[in-house]
């Protein structure tokens, strides 16, 4: 059952991603984005991590997502531009992320790590949950929690002096 | 389902994005792509974090969505920008800053 659940969201995940690379019009792209995000939070809690993959869902498949169709919308879709490629660009680029693969995938798999080969630990039922991770962020993680609120505050102010009008009257 | 399984799902995720950065070229099709690969660091360090059965990895995973909406706003904020100024948005005439 879980081996069925984990090749579904597996082949959801990968559908999407091959989506988002190989659709020719970003509207959809942006849907298979939307499609593998939620893939992945169904992984994310077969890792039981309900946190993040509620975060997943609601943070980043509603709002983030959002905010990628909107500037489609006003940028306007349209096609990929006509470019130059090199000389077999594609193949090349599918056979040097092959490699990529091959040498990650060989990385980790001949590390050390005894407990790669097994499910991970029995863990209590709390695992995972809102309350531990908010105790986690507001005790062992505070000062990472308020500097990436800090971060969020900087990119939204400079979102607004990239794309803002700019006054006449300087 | 072994933890391996999700690594290696996470490794051929980050090379499918790793594909798209290399062969698209309309910059928010770029900036997709490197949510691709965000996301399939994400999958790994949730992967690790079940591994050693402790939840600091979550809280690491959490930090990498904060950080990739960061990029997202700035990303489409300069491709907003681009726009406006009717330059056209293709990753090959935007070459400019080339040293």
């Amino acid at each position: 059952m879980e081996a069925v659940l984990f090749f579904l969201a597996a082949i959801g995940a990968l559908g999407g991603a091959i989506g988002v690379v190989a659709l020719q019009n970003p509207f959809y792209s942006v849907l298979a984005l939307i499609a593998h995000l939620f893939s992945l939070a169904v992984l994310f809690l077969m890792l039981t991590s309900a946190f993040v993959a509620a975060a997943q869902v609601v943070v980043y498949a509603g709002a983030v997502m959002v905010l990628y169709v909107f500037v489609v919308a006003y940028v306007g879709g349209g096609g990929e531009p006509v470019g130059r490629d090199l000389p077999n660009q594609r193949f090349l680029a599918i056979l040097v992320a092959g490699i990529l693969f091959v040498e990650l995938s060989a990385a980790v798999l001949s590390s050390a790590l005894l407990a790669l080969g097994t499910h991970g630990p029995d863990v209590k039922p709390g695992f995972g949950d809102p309350a531990a991770i908010g105790r986690l962020l507001l005790e062992k993680f505070l000062l990472p929690f308020e500097a990436s609120s800090l971060v969020l505050l900087i990119a939204a102010v400079g979102a607004i002096v990239l794309a803002g009008r700019k006054r006449e009257t300087a | 389902m072994n933890i391996e399984w999700y690594i290696v799902l996470s490794s051929l995720l980050f090379a499918t994005g790793a594909v798209g950065i290399v062969i698209r070229r309309s910059p928010m099709v770029i900036l997709l792509c490197l949510e691709l690969m965000l996301n399939a660091g994400n999958l790994a360090l949730v992967a690790f974090s079940r591994e050693v059965g402790n939840q600091q990895g979550q809280v690491f995973a959490l930090v990498v969505m904060v950080i990739a909406a960061c990029e997202v706003v700035v990303g489409l904020g300069l491709i907003v920008a681009i726009f406006r100024r009717k330059l056209s948005l293709d990753v090959d005439d935007l070459s400019r800053l080339r040293g």
